[in-house]
């Protein structure tokens, strides 16, 4: 069998095998195998010799011709270029030593032997060729097996990202669903403690009202009092004059000045005690005012007596106010610091009085309700606190309940009777004012008053307010 | 004769004096004032029996109220005329004042007509 043949085999094999792997498109599979068919019978022939030498390579030249020229004419078939390269020095070599045999047999004769040792080398390149040619396919197999799983693997990653991607857009849609819903819940949180916050001024200005009622009697009293007594003085001065008494004449007229003086001073005293209740009320008056403390404290310590005093027959105590002269005045809400002093002095008279109430059922006398106010300044160059501290001589309040007391909605009073909002709110209030609200019993804070005998025999309780206090501030 | 007056607000004893002021001119009324209930019983403890012969005192007081300072002054002067001044005219004050032996019950507004009216049957 001649040498042509069996490249043309190869080639038709390898090329018709490549069409199996796609590398080779389908088309050229039928082309290819019967270039394959015909090749292998050419190639029995040619080994039966029944066909003549010059047919038999005539053949196997046409047939290895055709497969190399389509190797190289069409780009699909680009397979096979390799094994061409391969397998080409051979066939040329295979092919000019035929021809130089079949003209000039003495020169091949004498030449013979190189000739072999190339045929010899053309085959080792051929071998060699195949070999490096088979070595590049695996690899190249290898790499596709290798990049064929990273593209799985790419596919996996993929699906794995698109459905991270919708869960995290489930869950992103359920957290904002969520965040919206706390919102809404917040705003309203927000606005329930706005009404409680209100609710609870009004409840203050409802103790209030009694108070106030009696606070503003009293001074109305007074006005129509010495007006009617002046008219009365001025009746009697007409009878005077006619008399020509003058003497009396004169001090009926001064009587008459000091009455009017006393209207004005009790009408005054009424309208401060109006304005004071609108500016407990009002909603948002945060405006800060130079404010005389001591005058502020002590209003609303009478305004809580006598607001506890109307509303409850039974209810007395005494009240001691020890109060710095020299106490300057300081930059504050005045009305929110007022809710602060009402509420506590509300709760120390509630404390005595219910205190006193214990004692009267187990039958013990000699106690004395007392509540005390009392003010001091610590300043150093201008700079310092104003220190008021409400102390009673209650039952006084049990540590394990101390932490608790300034937390919203805690109360020890029975349901109805306080919103356990008070001293929350006013633990709020003197924060804002950059000041402190401490609680204590009586002892911790002795000499910040010195009534102790008041407080003998009784815990008691004292609130001690801290506002901060700058004297440049006072001067602006 | 003698009249005590007992009220936490200073300006009573200026109202007093004028609305009397005829009475107390002619030396027929003498009016003494306390502000408060331990003040009134030191001014009545200063002789014994007392010199005040009528006591009309506020109810609404801080430290001993007028129905404390009552009980205490029938304890000690079972003699003494003593009628409340009271801004809270409610039945409950009126009745407790009255237990107690109060003479007479007045509300706030006084009513300086019926006081006098009062105070005049006392002088005749």
């Amino acid at each position: 069998m001649n040498v042509e043949i069996i490249i043309a085999i190869i080639l038709f094999s390898y090329l018709r095998r490549s069409t199996l792997t796609y590398e080779v498109p389908l088309r050229w599979k039928k082309p290819l195998k019967w270039g394959l068919i015909a090749s292998i019978i050419v190639g029995i022939l040619d080994i039966s010799t029944l066909l003549g030498d010059v047919l038999g390579k005539v053949l196997s030249i046409f047939l290895v011709g055709a497969v190399i020229y389509g190797i190289l004419r069409y780009k699909e078939l680009d397979k096979g270029r390799q094994l061409v390269f391969a397998w080409l020095p051979l066939l040329i070599l295979s092919l000019a030593i035929e021809v130089v045999e079949y003209f000039f047999p003495r020169f091949y004769n004498r030449w013979d032997d190189y000739f072999l040792l190339a045929i010899f080398c053309a085959f080792a390149w051929g071998i060699a060729m195949w070999i490096n040619n088979n070595k590049q396919r695996k690899a190249l197999e290898r790499e596709k097996i290798k990049s064929l799983a990273r593209e799985q693997e790419f596919k996996a990653t993929e699906q794995m990202k698109i459905m991270l991607e919708k869960q995290v857009g489930e869950r992103t849609s359920a957290l904002t669903k969520q965040k919206e819903e706390l919102e809404k819940t917040l705003e309203e949180l927000k606005s329930t403690q706005a009404q409680l916050i209100h609710a609870e001024k009004m409840a203050s200005l409802g103790e209030l009202t009694a108070g106030i009622a009696h606070e503003i009697q009293n001074p109305l009293n007074f006005v129509n009092n010495f007006s009617e007594v002046s008219s009365e003085l001025l009746d009697e001065m007409s009878e005077e004059l006619q008399k020509g008494d003058i003497e009396e004449v004169k001090a009926l007229v001064e009587d008459i000045k000091l009455n009017l003086e006393k209207i004005n001073h009790h009408g005054k005293r009424a309208d401060a005690i109006v304005k004071g209740m609108l500016m407990h009320s009002r909603n948002n008056s945060e405006q800060k005012s130079l404010t005389d403390i001591n005058a502020l404290a002590e209003e609303y310590l009478r305004l809580s007596y006598h607001g506890l005093r109307a509303k409850d027959k039974s209810f007395n105590a005494n009240f001691k106010v020890e109060l710095e002269p020299d106490l300057a005045r300081i930059n504050i809400v005045p009305q929110d610091i007022g809710r602060v002093f009402l509420n506590l002095f509300n709760n120390a008279f509630y404390a005595v009085n219910q205190h006193a109430k214990n004692l009267r059922e187990k039958g013990i006398e000699g106690y004395m309700p007392t509540v005390v106010l009392s003010t001091a300044l610590y300043s150093n160059q201008g700079k310092g606190n104003v220190v008021i501290t409400i102390g009673d001589n209650g039952m006084g309040i049990p540590d394990s309940i101390k932490a608790k007391i300034f937390q919203p909605f805690f109360t020890t009073k029975p349901t109805g009777e306080g919103t356990g909002l008070g001293l929350s709110l006013s633990y709020d209030i003197i924060k804002a004012h950059g000041g402190d609200l401490e609680v204590g019993n009586h002892d911790s804070t002795e000499h910040l008053h010195g009534e102790t005998e008041l407080m003998e025999g009784c815990r008691g309780t004292v609130f001690t307010i801290t506002l901060p206090y700058d004297k440049t501030e006072a001067l602006i | 004769m003698k009249i005590l007056i007992v009220d936490d607000e200073k300006d009573v004893e200026m109202l007093f004096r004028q609305k009397f002021r005829k009475e107390i001119k002619s030396g027929n009324l003498e009016l003494v004032f306390a502000f408060s209930g331990r003040e009134a019983l030191e001014i009545l403890e200063e002789s014994n029996p007392p010199s005040v012969m009528y006591m009309f005192s506020d109810i609404n007081m801080p430290g001993m109220s007028g129905l404390e300072l009552l009980d205490e002054v029938k304890a000690r002067f079972p003699d003494l005329k003593v009628s409340m001044i009271s801004a809270y005219g409610d039945q409950e004050n009126h009745d407790k004042a009255m237990d107690s032996g109060a003479t007479g019950f007045f509300t706030k507004p006084i009513d300086f007509d019926s006081l006098k009216k009062e105070i005049n049957n006392l002088l005749q």
